[in-house]
């Protein structure tokens, strides 16, 4: 084995509550390609964001050695200088720009206090020519496929005389043939001596490209594997391998008669972004059931809740989606609410609460009408089922007068739980429920959901979580791809099961 | 000591709320200090409420335009297109070219209907077209501008020879026969007074009753009693002050309404909440059934009905429309409403907190002309007021 060109040692790092990463060990020998898995929240993208500097050192424990030497970036530029860099999920190109200007941006070639464009065109072609790039370099970025765009962020990395060449997913968003371009890439570059960490959830191209393959779980390495002993199998066995604790509160279930919701050959075209969101998504939910809809982040399954509740942006769509059997069309998430349909989002800061309002604001806020007379709102009624649902869902707050954004995680989920039973439901769709919450919280979480499926309400648990999923739900989908590519009971469904069809690509 | 307490508490939970009462009550204070009583005297403060009218109006549309994360420059234009179209309509054919020689009763409902379509084309392009509203309301700015120009060409200045319009701006509500008692104070301003004031005690009553019997938290009974008598007093006062010259003046009467009916409808409605929750997170509402692009063309129409209001209001008071009436009244607006401590993020704003900030940016002016001090330092003093008054409520801010 050649000398490792990479290894991170004993790394450590805690968020607020949550211990990201525990004691990580981590060798990248030179000139291979290193692929990284794990499940969702396993702990890779800290640990890569450790090693290109967005975690400055001094947060995080352990030491970094590069070329033998231990590095201490403060910052990405840091990072950069040594010959690291990394290509992330969401591009991080100006779309405005053209190819040349992207690929010096930061850096550009300087002829005293002026940018030499000449030298700039001629380099940034030779930087196309490696990585295969067929484009005039003064095209502007956004006149550019995906798969073309990433190849550009690559280009960019190696103007920067890259060693260590880092890609966060490179092929979630491309397709099939951008995907292989990518690989053999990939392979090219190997030749010529740049070493890459590659993460990925696909695990066929996982076993196509590595030759080294690490596996993290729940922020620790849990086995270092050679391209020879790698399967698919082996791969899903380490991923998942936690054994589940009992966490979930015991729920009598019984066979379920009436169906309250079927969706039937949804399909979501994204005409932007240029490709396919859903296919051919057909499901149903029966009444007093939990569903469970498992698949990788990205999978396209908040966006057919999002279809389903009325609110799909930017994208077309078409199929049937029947509530107690009537077909309806929602033109705006009103229309949804009205036919009894809730969705709780799994960004709650970003589009679930109003964070400057307060407890009882929100609560209140998707159904207004039920408290006001005539459009005039009673704010004492108000005030007093905000408390209700304090008490009910025992969200920690001194008083519903309080600002969201002062609560915790897990109280504000809570809160947005609140404000979507408020609008009294007869499906709850629940998009990641548990996100970046404690374990305490979570409790709270599942037996409220318990609760509800006994009233007789139907609810749809979105979630990347695979304990949760099999934990909590009667029946499981897999998404992968905006494709459903299994149906297991919660008897026959298994986390071995799940991740190996949401892998499947 | 237990009053003293929660008094003190009361007052720091709400220091936001009341630092721009208490900055209006300091400059008041100041400027009768440094104008011998002249500033605090009846007909000044009279001619500073009319001042204030047209702005006042303009602000208060231009706080929910700003709460829901949107500017309108056009309006200052617009106010002054539709003053001169308002001219235009009631003038004699005889006089004014295109004169429709309409009545009054005609010509204002009409204005304010051209108003609210005004608003709603800026609306549409904002809401439907995506337009940035500091770009679509920036081409209105220009449009209505040369619009002004356009009908005023041939005649320059129109002068207004209608009484009825002209005592908007400048008229008084009547008084009742003289009975004998209080000679040269106006009665009937002081009986609204009275009235005022016994609603409010009433009202507030009223809710304090209601919040107990919902076992609700209540302010401790010795504070409550201050409040009322502190609200009683400072309405005594203005309309002591009102009533001690010609009372109350049109302007002041249409402004109240104006106030008090935007206040209701921000602070008591589903409209309001609604527009408060587009500020707050444009996402979260949209996904909580609100149409946000509805909202913006009712918060936009809006705009325009109050710009046609300030354009009357401002046409009545000169009793004439002239060819730069409108000039800078969208910037007067927008800096009332941030001194009135609307929050340039969004979500956050009260009508009657830009009713004050008005107050506050006419008062400055008022006092500054008693106090003979030049136009040039007029403008240093208000625009350091502006940032002081910004400065204050970010860093209030924080802290809550």
């Amino acid at each position: 084995m050649t000398a490792p060109i990479l290894e991170m040692k004993n790394i450590s790092k805690e968020f607020p509550g949550v211990k990201a990463l525990k004691n990580v060990n981590f060798q990248v020998a030179q000139g291979e390609i290193h692929c990284l898995v794990g499940e969702n929240g396993a702990g890779k993208s800290t640990l890569m964001k450790i090693l290109s500097g967005v975690y400055a050192h001094g947060s995080y424990s352990g030491d970094i050695l590069f070329n033998g030497k231990i590095q201490k970036f403060s910052n990405t530029n840091a990072s950069e200088k040594t010959g690291i860099a990394i290509i992330y999920q969401e591009l991080a190109l100006i779309p405005d720009m053209t190819v040349y200007e992207n690929i010096f941006l930061g850096h550009e070639i300087r002829n005293g206090f002026l940018v030499n464009w000449n030298e700039t065109i001629k380099r940034a072609g030779e930087m196309l020519k490696k990585v295969k790039l067929d484009v005039n370099p003064a095209t502007k970025v956004k006149d550019l496929g995906i798969g073309k765009q990433q190849l550009v962020e690559i280009a960019k990395a190696l103007s920067k005389d890259v060693k260590l060449l880092i890609l966060d997913e490179p092929t979630s968003s491309l397709n099939e043939s951008d995907s292989k371009n990518l690989l053999t890439l990939l392979r090219e570059l190997k030749n010529q001596g740049v070493t890459s960490i590659m993460i990925s959830h696909k695990l066929k191209e996982v076993i196509e490209i590595a030759d080294t393959v690490t596996v993290l779980r729940d922020g620790e390495t849990i086995s270092t594997l050679s391209a020879n002993e790698v399967s698919e199998n082996l791969l899903i066995k380490h991923m998942v391998g936690r054994e589940i604790n009992s966490i979930y509160p015991t729920r009598e279930r019984k066979p379920y008669q009436e169906v309250v919701l079927e969706v039937k050959n949804l399909n979501a075209y994204h005409p932007s972004l240029g490709r396919t969101i859903l296919k051919d998504v057909s499901f149903r939910l029966k009444k007093g059931e939990i569903i469970g809809f498992a698949g990788l982040i990205g999978s396209g399954r908040t966006e057919l809740a999002l279809s389903i509740f009325g609110n799909p942006v930017g994208y077309h769509l078409s199929g049937d989606i029947f509530i107690n059997g009537a077909r309806k069309h929602f033109s705006h998430p009103k229309d949804a609410i009205r036919t009894g349909i809730a969705y709780v989002s799994e960004d709650r800061k970003g589009n679930g609460l109003i964070l400057i309002q307060d407890v009882k604001q929100n609560i209140s806020l998707a159904n207004l009408r039920e408290i006001a007379n005539r459009g005039v709102v009673n704010k004492n009624i108000e005030v007093q089922i905000a408390n209700q649902y304090k008490n009910n869902l025992s969200i920690k707050t001194p008083s519903v007068e309080q600002k969201v954004g002062n609560l915790s995680g897990g109280n504000q989920q809570k809160v947005s739980l609140g404000k979507w039973l408020f609008v009294r439901p007869n499906i709850l769709i629940l998009d990641e429920p548990t996100r970046g919450i404690d374990v305490g919280a979570k409790y709270e979480i599942y037996t409220i959901m318990t609760d509800l499926v006994k009233q007789g309400m139907s609810i749809i648990m979105i979630s990347s979580e695979l304990p949760e999923v099999l934990g909590m739900s009667d029946r499981i989908y897999i998404v992968a791809s905006g494709k459903i590519t299994g149906e297991l009971t919660s008897a026959e469904a298994t986390q071995e099961k799940i991740m190996s069809l949401a892998t499947t690509n | 000591m237990t009053f003293f307490y929660n008094a003190r508490k009361v007052l720091q939970q709400n220091i936001r709320e009341y630092g721009m009462y208490i900055a209006l009550f300091v400059i008041m204070v100041i400027f009768t200090i440094t104008t011998n009583g002249t500033f605090i005297s009846s007909r000044n403060i009279v001619n500073l409420i009319n001042q204030t009218g047209y702005i006042a109006v303009l602000a208060v549309g231009m706080t929910l335009i700003i709460i829901i994360r949107q500017i309108d420059l056009s309006v200052g234009f617009l106010a002054g297109f539709l003053g001169a179209i308002a001219a235009i309509a009631m003038s004699d054919p005889r006089v004014v070219a295109n004169g429709l020689n309409l009545p009054v009763y005609v010509v204002i409902p009409l204005t304010l209907c051209l108003g609210i379509m005004a608003g709603l084309v800026t609306g549409f392009l904002v809401a439907q077209m995506k337009i940035p509203s500091f770009v679509a309301s920036l081409a209105g700015w220009l449009i209505y501008r040369g619009a002004i120009l356009v009908v005023t060409e041939s005649t320059g200045t129109i002068i207004i020879a209608n009484d009825a319009f002209n005592a908007i701006g400048n008229g008084f509500i009547p008084d009742i026969p003289d009975i004998g008692i209080l000679p040269g104070v106006h009665k009937l301003t002081l009986i609204l007074g009275v009235l005022a004031v016994v609603l409010l005690v009433i009202n507030e009553l009223n809710d304090r009753r209601k919040k107990q019997s919902y076992n609700f938290e209540v302010l401790p009974t010795e504070i409550f009693a201050l409040k009322l008598i502190f609200l009683a007093a400072i309405i005594g006062g203005i309309t002591w002050i009102l009533a001690g010259y010609q009372g109350l003046s049109w302007t002041a009467v249409i402004v109240l309404l104006v106030t008090l009916i935007y206040n209701f409808v921000m602070s008591q409605t589903i409209l309001g909440r609604h527009i408060y929750a587009v500020g707050g997170n444009p996402d979260a509402a949209e996904l909580s059934g609100i149409s946000v692009k509805r909202l913006i063309y009712v918060v936009f129409g809006s705009m325009g009905m109050l710009s046609a209001l300030s354009g009357i209001l401002f046409a009545s008071r000169l009793q004439s429309a002239t060819t730069t009436a409108g000039t800078l009244f969208e910037l007067d607006a927008i800096a009332a409403a941030y001194v009135g401590g609307v929050s340039a993020a969004g979500g956050v704003g009260k009508v009657v907190g830009s009713i004050i900030g008005a107050l506050v940016m006419t008062s400055l002016t008022s006092g500054m002309n008693l106090m003979g001090i030049g136009i040039s330092y007029q403008y240093i003093v208000r625009g350091a007021v502006l940032a002081a008054a910004v400065i204050f409520d970010v860093t209030t801010r924080g802290k809550s």
